[in-house]
């Protein structure tokens, strides 16, 4: 049993090191989300208004509406390439159960679209004028939720690898399922800001990432099975 | 969970076959891999019905056809990518549903996509490619990429390579690989004369020391022992074109 086990920890680890790999060897997929990120939350001031009173009152929802639309654009790469080049199918016949290569593709993704945003944060929350009290607050709950966004995100494309295009189909399976997380993460900073337990927040998303950690590689690889098939 | 246990359930079993191994008549009753009366139809078109065949260790299927006869799909049904069809598949004589863990354990399967990533170097392919079965060395790869012909290219990018180069690079996962049955769909056609060569005599050596393998192609194989198995024969259609 142990050398299974330990078979499979390479070959988690593996899986990861590659799918790093590529994004660091194609650099625009490393870079996209991220630029796409800032882009959006730099538009909000110059569409709405500069006034810091105005702008500190929705910039947290800004912030969060920035992140998970630059995770939705990002989610498009995470199986395509390996369904085209049939690398889906090498992974699918390992003799390892596809919940956990499906993980480690899932927190290599994240690594490369999601922590970056989550790292930059401060920087736009700062040019958005966003209260002083509410920097932990965000940062905090960016980095609990937007894995959750990539691990849900991951169930709907995997759905839709198998369809010629994707784009809409993909954004109407995704964003209700996301819609939690935004709510939790907005509520969390204009809650605290009120005066309310930062750590209930942190809890209930907490809660949130542990169950998608745990469910959400189960669906993708249902789903993924559907896709080939 | 539910996928825990079944592993450990597959193991045992794996296990307890390969204890058994020595006796080579026991093997020989029950074959490697059977299908008892496949059925599958694909768009209101019926591909196959009541097909049956064995495969034996050391045998080597050749399944040919028409193109859309449906040997692709048979031999994604059979590895368990497909599985809109009726019938039975067994593993040793035992229900694939019930030893999936043993199959895929045994299993090698290079399909029409090869997994090549195009981004990443022979070697990085290969190095993933084999983790996922087993642990492998670095000389392992090394030695593999030189006996398939891609001395020189370990480390360039695979978009600069050929079609024949991407098939090369996932034919060095059969040498590679510990696996008791290999699966090739198509593996000829992108190769030249000397790859021809090489993948007919990897075959014949892995047969010839217990390895079954399927394979799909319109070539003609020279290997000892071959068996033939010949998809979506329509007579009608044979007597048009003629």
């Amino acid at each position: 049993m142990s050398k299974v086990q330990s078979t499979l920890i390479k070959a988690f680890v593996s899986t990861l090191r590659r799918d790093l790999l590529i994004a660091y060897k194609k650099k625009n997929d490393l870079f996209n989300p991220f630029m796409f990120f800032l882009i959006v939350a730099t538009l909000f001031p110059i569409g709405i208004s500069p006034e810091p009173e105005k702008l500190s009152e929705i910039s947290a929802g800004v912030l969060w509406i920035s992140a998970l639309l630059a995770a939705l654009l990002a989610m498009d790469n995470l199986f395509r390439a390996d369904y085209e080049d049939g690398s889906l199918e090498q992974l699918m016949l390992s003799p390892h159960p596809l919940y956990f290569l499906v993980l480690a593709k899932n927190i290599a993704h994240w690594l490369v679209s999601g922590l970056p945003v989550v790292l930059v944060s401060p920087l736009i929350a700062y040019m958005l004028s966003l209260p002083e009290g509410a920097y932990v607050t965000l940062f905090l709950t960016l980095l609990l939720g937007t894995p959750v966004l990539s691990l849900l995100g991951s169930i709907g494309v995997a759905l839709t690898v198998g369809l010629g295009s994707r784009g809409l189909v993909l954004a109407v399976i995704t964003l209700p399922m996301s819609v939690p997380v935004l709510i939790a993460g907005t509520l969390a900073v204009t809650q605290t800001l009120n005066g309310a337990e930062l750590s209930g927040f942190l809890a209930i998303m907490g809660a949130m990432l542990v169950a998608a950690l745990t469910l959400a590689p189960l669906a993708s690889a249902a789903a993924l099975r559907i896709s080939v098939n | 969970m539910l996928g825990a246990e079944q592993s450990i359930c597959g193991n045992l079993r794996a296990m307890v076959e390969q204890a058994g191994k020595p006796h080579e008549k026991d093997s020989a009753s029950a074959p490697i891999l059977a299908a008892t009366d496949l059925y599958c139809e694909r768009d209101d078109r019926i591909l196959f019905e009541k097909l049956n065949f064995q495969l034996q260790e050391g045998q080597v299927l050749q399944i040919k056809g028409d193109n859309g006869s449906g040997k692709t799909t048979l031999l994604r049904m059979l590895c368990g990518l497909n599985d809109s069809y009726e019938g039975e598949l067994s593993w040793y004589g035992q229900p694939m549903s019930e030893c999936a863990d043993a199959f895929y354990d045994a299993l090698l399967y290079i399909g029409h996509r090869v997994g090549v990533n195009k981004i990443l170097t022979p070697r990085e392919n290969l190095a993933w490619s084999c983790s996922l079965r087993r642990q492998v060395r670095n000389d392992e790869i090394d030695s593999a990429l030189l006996k398939v012909g891609l001395r020189g290219f370990e480390d360039s990018q695979c978009f600069t390579l050929s079609a024949g180069q991407h098939q090369r690079v996932s034919l060095a996962r059969l040498l590679v690989s510990d696996a008791r049955l290999w699966v090739l769909d198509e593996p000829f056609t992108t190769l030249d004369v000397t790859g021809v060569a090489l993948l007919e005599k990897l075959i014949q050596d892995y047969s010839s020391q217990g390895g079954a393998v399927l394979v799909t192609t319109h070539h003609p194989l020279s290997v000892n022992d071959l068996t033939q198995l010949t998809l979506g024969r329509r007579p009608e259609a044979a007597e048009s074109w003629a």
